[in-house]
């Protein structure tokens, strides 16, 4: 039997960065797909092995384009955890402000992205348009937009400008008035709707099994986040809820993060009124020549696309002896995928793929 | 939902047609960047010192260190200044949160276009700044630099002036290792150092607790590294870096906590005492400049022997610098470290009157000087002659053999140097009062800043801008009082110093028991004979003999070092003049003499 054989890929088929699938078709049934990766491999994790500890901190936010945050901050938490550096509450506030930031924008890209998967284009214009109103945010915040080199171990660089917490909570009064709009736009689409439901079902078993995490284990019914169950930062001094929408399939998973978004602008809400006064930094002794004491550390946190993990090796030298980056995408975006879009329609090929929250530069570090 | 909603749903999106776009009008509007936006960076030039340090942090290799031909190479600052590849760059600014003069800055630009790549590699001027209060800038608050210290704990001074035990109670081992993690072994301060030690090199060993390893490095250009350790004039630390914006590094008393973890350097330090070639070289004078030439020549196996007119060795540094700056216990380890390599010593031999100088130069293949100034300049007052009215070399010189001194219960010290402190803080011990005159301000006192606190926490009275203009003897020819006057500075025009002048009208009287000059020394040449003083060469103030860079006089055969021949006056300087001297002795007589 001679299937039609074609690829999505690398450009762009609806994940963020480089990455192809290789896909065989009987009609407009895939009977298989396999990935293809190494579009983006620029091996940061070897490339860290060679660099000091404090010059690793502009090297991993590239590890994933829309939420670099997350691994300045898990970078920074693995080499404090090693050294006994503390950060001052202060510094683990702005952290939790900068990655509850980076999640909103993430899921505005989310947004973006599988609206345009199913070929709406006002969707993406808007979000990614209000996603510039949070980077315009974090441009006063860290001084760069999109990769922000921010957190570092000890704290973060720079304490918050004169006013930012005034025009962060005027930003969030603008993005849930346009919650509204979005919602409408989204949720009541008929052709969202009908092309999402149902289709690209993970189901709860399934996904405990493959290790799926964060929305995508959430939207399939498992209540599970590490910022509750983990308590790092000051996550547990903040109050908020852990939404399970449950389905499993496409329009959930949009779904899940429709409702995470509000909890991450409460979160916001309560850091911007919590955050006590006080150091942001602890600098270290050295800033080029300091050695991390020997030891080995796993630290992880909940990003938006799931859980994210680092593993970090240090023999007492100034530079790591070796750093492991486990990202959600891995998981998602390749064994998942492969597995579970066996039977799909072609057509649902992408808005499947998008929806599953694949960020390649995460698989390919 | 009604049908009807659902189709008029869409319409929904006409709200918006007359609102404000979101987007820009570029390039007719042009989008403000953050105030702390991370653009193209800025480098003042004047301020970078070109230390190197933002290259060294750069984790995409994009900063380059280029020579500068227009740019003068000055101690402490050298002529490279960064060079950006922007095709590397990833506009981090850990380049700026580094770098310790806070020359360098991201600004608010980010306007780079251009159809030739090379014009994307460039050395930033300062003329892209898009102003003060933007970009991406560095301050001390957000630096990645420690400019704080460890402060060297010191005993409390109402408890130490009572005695003459060591101010200093030294660095913990935290305070150490935190003190030397703060230095970025840029190598700046080297500069700085007349012996040019491996600082950087012993730094890191102290930083690993490697003591041995420091000391090995201090001996390679400095034979006496925990009295330096204690009281160096540290010189390199005015070049530290961290000296731009804070406090340096202690650069001398991390070598002096190192040096004092080993207890005995010939564990260290392989010198055979047996080992003696064919050469043989005298050394007049033990004070630093001559037991390092002692030292640096048993190393080469070269025979020494040391004439010293006192019973001691260590020259002024037991007879000048008072036991409560540096203790007995240091100049002992250290003097007998450097004997103990086979270097013979002669005590109560005065070269010029035990033995003429003539006999050496005969008997040796070579002959070092290194005697020194020994005596004081008088102040010439009237009254000068009254008993009571001390030298203060000779004052600290009887008070640390021992003897006793008299000076009753106030004593007045002229002069602003290191010897008037020491002498102020030397009479408070013997239980006077102190006060010190100063014809200048106090800003232009040559005494080192610490060194003058030090001296005021104690209680010694400063009185700048004071000019004493007779001694007042009383009936048994015993000093009464010291009349002075006050001054007035004048401005010498730009570049000069300003001049004490004195305001004549109005003359002012203090009582005092006694009365210390230190207001300098002069050197005592009695020992050259008229034959060879004719031959050597002098500075134009008769004070300095002049060698050449082997340390050799114009005598072939006669070396020279110390205070008689540099004008820094300390004992770092000595050391280094020795080591000169050291190479040059070794070599043989009259290498570079015409
Ligand atoms: C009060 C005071 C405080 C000071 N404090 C400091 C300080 O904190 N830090 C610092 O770095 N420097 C300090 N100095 C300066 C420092 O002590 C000298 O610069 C240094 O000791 C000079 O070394 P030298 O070997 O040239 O001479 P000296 O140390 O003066 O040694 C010369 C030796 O030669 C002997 N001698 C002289 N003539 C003859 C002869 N004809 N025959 C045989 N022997 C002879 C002398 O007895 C003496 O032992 C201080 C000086 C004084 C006076
Ligand atoms: S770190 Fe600063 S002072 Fe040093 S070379 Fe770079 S710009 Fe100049």
């Amino acid at each position: 039997m001679r299937y039609f054989e074609y690829f999505v890929g690398p450009q762009h088929v609806g994940v963020t960065g480089n990455m192809s699938y290789h896909l065989w078709a009987d009609g407009d049934e895939i009977k298989k797909m396999i990935t293809s990766v190494g579009y983006l491999h620029r091996g940061f994790e070897k490339l860290m092995e060679y660099r000091e500890w404090v010059k690793n901190v502009p090297m991993v936010p590239r590890i994933c384009v829309p939420e670099p945050d997350v691994n300045e901050v898990l970078y920074a938490m693995g080499v404090e955890e090693l050294s006994g550096l503390v950060p001052s509450e202060r510094a683990q506030y702005i952290r939790v402000l900068v990655l509850e930031m980076a999640r909103l924008s993430a899921f505005l890209f989310y947004f973006a992205g599988a609206a345009g998967a199913l070929g709406l284009y006002t969707i993406p214009q808007w979000t990614i348009g209000d996603r510039d109103y949070i980077l315009d945010r974090f441009e006063e915040l860290t001084g760069g937009r999109a990769y922000h080199i921010y957190t570092t171990p000890g704290g973060v660089r720079r304490d918050l400008p004169d006013g930012f917490k005034s025009r962060v909570q005027e930003t969030m009064n603008y993005l849930k008035k346009r919650l509204i709009d979005y919602d409408r736009l989204m949720f009541e689409n008929a052709i969202i709707v009908k092309r999402t439901k149902g289709i690209g079902i993970i189901e709860k078993d399934y996904a405990m099994n493959m290790g799926v995490t964060g929305p995508n284990l959430r939207a399939s019914g498992i209540k599970a986040d590490v910022r509750k169950d983990d308590h790092y930062l000051v996550y547990d001094k903040l109050d908020f809820d852990v939404p399970v929408v449950g389905d499993g399939d496409i329009f959930s998973r949009i779904m899940q993060r429709r409702l995470e978004f509000d909890e991450s602008i409460k979160i916001i809400e309560q850091v911007l009124e919590m955050m006590p006064d006080g150091g942001f930094i602890e600098k270290l002794p050295n800033p080029i020549e300091w050695k991390v004491p020997a030891g080995d550390v796993y630290v992880k946190l909940e990003s938006s696309k799931g859980e994210f993990g680092y593993y970090i090796v240090s023999n007492g030298e100034e530079k790591p002896y070796r750093i492991h980056v486990r990202g959600p995408s891995y998981t998602h975006g390749i064994q998942v995928a492969q597995e579970k879009i066996v039977g799909m329609r072609i057509a649902d090929v992408a808005p499947f793929l998008f929806s599953l929250d694949v960020c390649p530069p995460d698989i390919e570090r | 939902m009604g049908i009807f909603k659902k189709i008029f749903t869409p319409l929904d999106a006409l709200k918006h047609l007359g609102q404000k776009p979101h987007t820009i009008r570029v390039p007719y509007v042009k989008k403000e960047p953050a105030k702390r936006y991370r653009g193209i960076h800025v480098n003042d030039w004047d301020k970078c010192i070109g230390c190197g340090n933002c290259a060294r942090i750069c984790t995409c290799q994009a900063i380059e260190m280029i020579p500068i031909d227009s740019i003068k190479v000055e101690e402490g600052k050298t002529n490279l200044r960064p060079q950006v590849d922007y095709g590397r760059c990833s506009f981090c600014g850990q380049c700026v949160d580094v770098c310790p003069t806070g020359s360098l800055k991201l600004s608010t630009e980010y306007l780079m276009t251009s159809t030739n790549k090379d014009d994307y590699i460039f050395i930033p001027p300062k003329d892209r700044d898009s102003g003060e209060g933007t970009g991406w800038e560095s301050s001390t608050e957000t630096s990645m630099l420690r400019f704080d210290r460890e402060e060297m704990p010191e005993r409390n001074p109402d408890e130490r002036k009572l005695d003459f035990e060591p101010v200093l109670l030294g660095f913990s081992e935290q305070q150490a290792y935190l003190e030397s993690m703060r230095c970025l072994g840029c190598g700046l301060c080297v500069d700085g150092c007349p012996t040019h030690m491996f600082i950087p090199e012993y730094i890191q060993k102290i930083r690993d607790a490697e003591y041995n390893g420091a000391v090995d490095e201090f001996f390679k250009n400095n034979p006496l590294p925990q009295i330096c350790g204690t009281v160096c004039t540290h010189n390199c630390e005015d070049n530290c870096v961290y000296s731009r914006r804070g406090n340096p590094i202690q650069i001398r008393y991390l070598k002096g906590f190192a040096a004092e973890k080993v207890d005995n350097y010939g564990d260290v330090i392989k010198v055979d005492p047996d080992n003696k070639i064919d050469k043989k070289v005298a050394v007049i004078g033990a004070g630093p400049a001559g037991l390092t030439l002692a030292f640096y020549l048993r190393k080469y196996g070269v025979q020494v022997k040391i004439f010293e007119s006192t019973p001691n060795a260590e020259g002024m540094m037991r007879y000048g610098i008072p036991r409560y700056r540096l203790s007995e216990k240091t100049l002992k380890k250290e003097t007998d470290f450097i004997l103990s390599t086979g270097a013979e010593i002669q005590y109560s031999t005065e070269i010029g009157k035990d033995i003429p100088l003539k006999n050496l130069l005969d008997e040796y293949d070579a002959v070092f000087i290194g005697v020194g100034f020994q005596q004081g300049i008088p102040m010439g007052v009237p009254g000068e002659d009254a008993i009571g009215v001390l030298q203060a070399a000779d004052f600290l010189r009887d008070v640390a053999m021992g003897k006793k001194v008299e000076i009753g219960n106030k004593a007045i010290i002229v002069g602003g140097g290191d010897v008037a402190m020491d002498a102020s803080r030397t009479a408070l011990r013997l239980g006077a009062k102190s006060v010190i005159m100063y014809r200048r301000r106090w800003v232009d006192m040559p005494a080192h800043e610490e060194e003058k606190l030090e001296a005021k926490d104690e209680g010694v009275e400063i009185m700048p801008q004071t000019l004493p203009t007779e001694i007042v003897k009383d009936e048994n020819g015993k000093v009464k009082s010291v009349k002075y006057v006050k001054t007035k500075m004048v401005d010498q025009g730009e570049g000069k110093r300003p001049k004490p002048v004195p305001i004549e009208d109005e003359i002012y009287e203090m009582e005092c028991s006694a009365v210390i000059q230190a207001i300098g020394q002069n050197p005592d040449y009695s020992l050259f004979p008229d034959d060879i003083k004719e031959k050597l060469q002098f500075d134009k103030r008769g004070k300095r003999i002049i060698v050449d860079d082997y340390g050799e006089t114009l005598i072939p055969g006669l070396f020279a070092g110390g205070d008689c021949v540099n004008n820094r006056g300390d004992i770092v300087g000595a050391i280094a003049d020795a080591r000169k001297a050291a190479r040059g002795a070794q070599r043989g007589r009259g290498r570079a003499s015409p």
